[in-house]
């Protein structure tokens, strides 16, 4: 891990970039223009979150957006997307906050979901943030993998139509 | 890293389109010919062909020719499903954060005048 951040801290353009870091963990990593208490508190305001947690391109927008954000709170965002009937929920539990340095949750609304860990690190001004998420086993990484679900989004809501247009 | 990335972008390109995700679907399950393909995708044969083309130029397909009849199969690239997904991953985090860089902003400039 140590690593991996030395390698991508000094990038200051903002690029994301995407590892996968283990059998069963891929992780995330991006430099935000900002302090650590101000990247975090967008995290954890559900009237922040539904802000961005939803790109435009990706054609999904909250229909409702409930975020206990608190060790052992819990969190419910329902989506919606034109092509959808029903909406999708996503729900699960966040294990640790811990202001402005760490937030961890789990995702439960599928069978053998990841746990993901986000940690926020300060320097000069600018946040270092890493995404991790952790499946219980190699299989179910690769399961996720295989069914070719994004972020919890079923390969249907990806909108790779929308993707390719977002990329030039 | 360039090569992998037009790669990818190809392979983006060739998965954009519902039938050619059919395709590979039904090609991951088993090989089949061109005829096959049309047939169940009700298409004609010349539409297929040209699906097949993108997805062959993508290299997650290849065909070779028995006789007159052209028979599919998942090509090498089928190995790279794992960098597909970590690139359309990263795409949707990557679009989160740049909405995510707005809102920091916002919050940045109420702190700022003292809100």
């Amino acid at each position: 891990m140590s690593d991996m951040q030395t390698a991508a801290a000094p990038a200051a353009k903002n690029n994301t970039r995407t590892d996968r870091q283990s059998d069963r963990e891929v992780v995330v990593t991006r430099t935000f223009d900002g302090p650590a208490r101000i990247v975090f508190e967008a995290w954890t305001k559900p009237e922040l979150i539904m802000k961005w947690w939803t790109p435009k391109s990706f054609g999904i927008t909250f229909i409702s957006c409930e975020a206990d954000v608190r060790t052992g709170g819990s969190y419910r965002f329902v989506m919606g997307h034109p092509a959808f009937e029903q909406p999708m929920t996503f729900f699960g539990r966040y294990l640790e906050v811990d202001p402005p340095r760490r937030l961890v949750w789990t995702n439960e609304e599928g069978e053998e979901g990841s746990v993901t860990t986000v940690t926020f690190e300060e320097k000069d001004g600018k946040t270092y943030l890493v995404l991790s998420d952790l499946y219980p086993s190699k299989a179910a990484l690769d399961e996720a993998m295989a069914s070719g679900s994004i972020g919890g989004y079923p390969e249907q809501f990806n909108q790779l139509d929308g993707l390719l247009k977002s990329l030039h | 890293m360039v090569q992998y990335q037009s790669s990818v972008d190809a392979s983006f390109a060739a998965l954009s389109d519902p039938t050619r995700r059919g395709v590979l679907e039904q090609l991951g399950r088993t090989d089949a010919s061109i005829s096959d393909l049309a047939e169940k995708f009700h298409m004609t044969l010349t539409g297929m062909k040209k699906h097949v083309g993108v997805l062959e130029q993508a290299g997650l397909v290849t065909t070779r020719k028995v006789g007159r009849v052209r028979t599919c199969r998942l090509g090498n690239r089928g190995l790279d499903k794992e960098a597909a997904w970590l690139e359309q991953h990263r795409r949707l985090w990557a679009a989160r954060f740049d909405d995510l860089d707005k809102v920091v902003d916002e919050l940045k400039r109420k702190e700022n005048s003292g809100e």
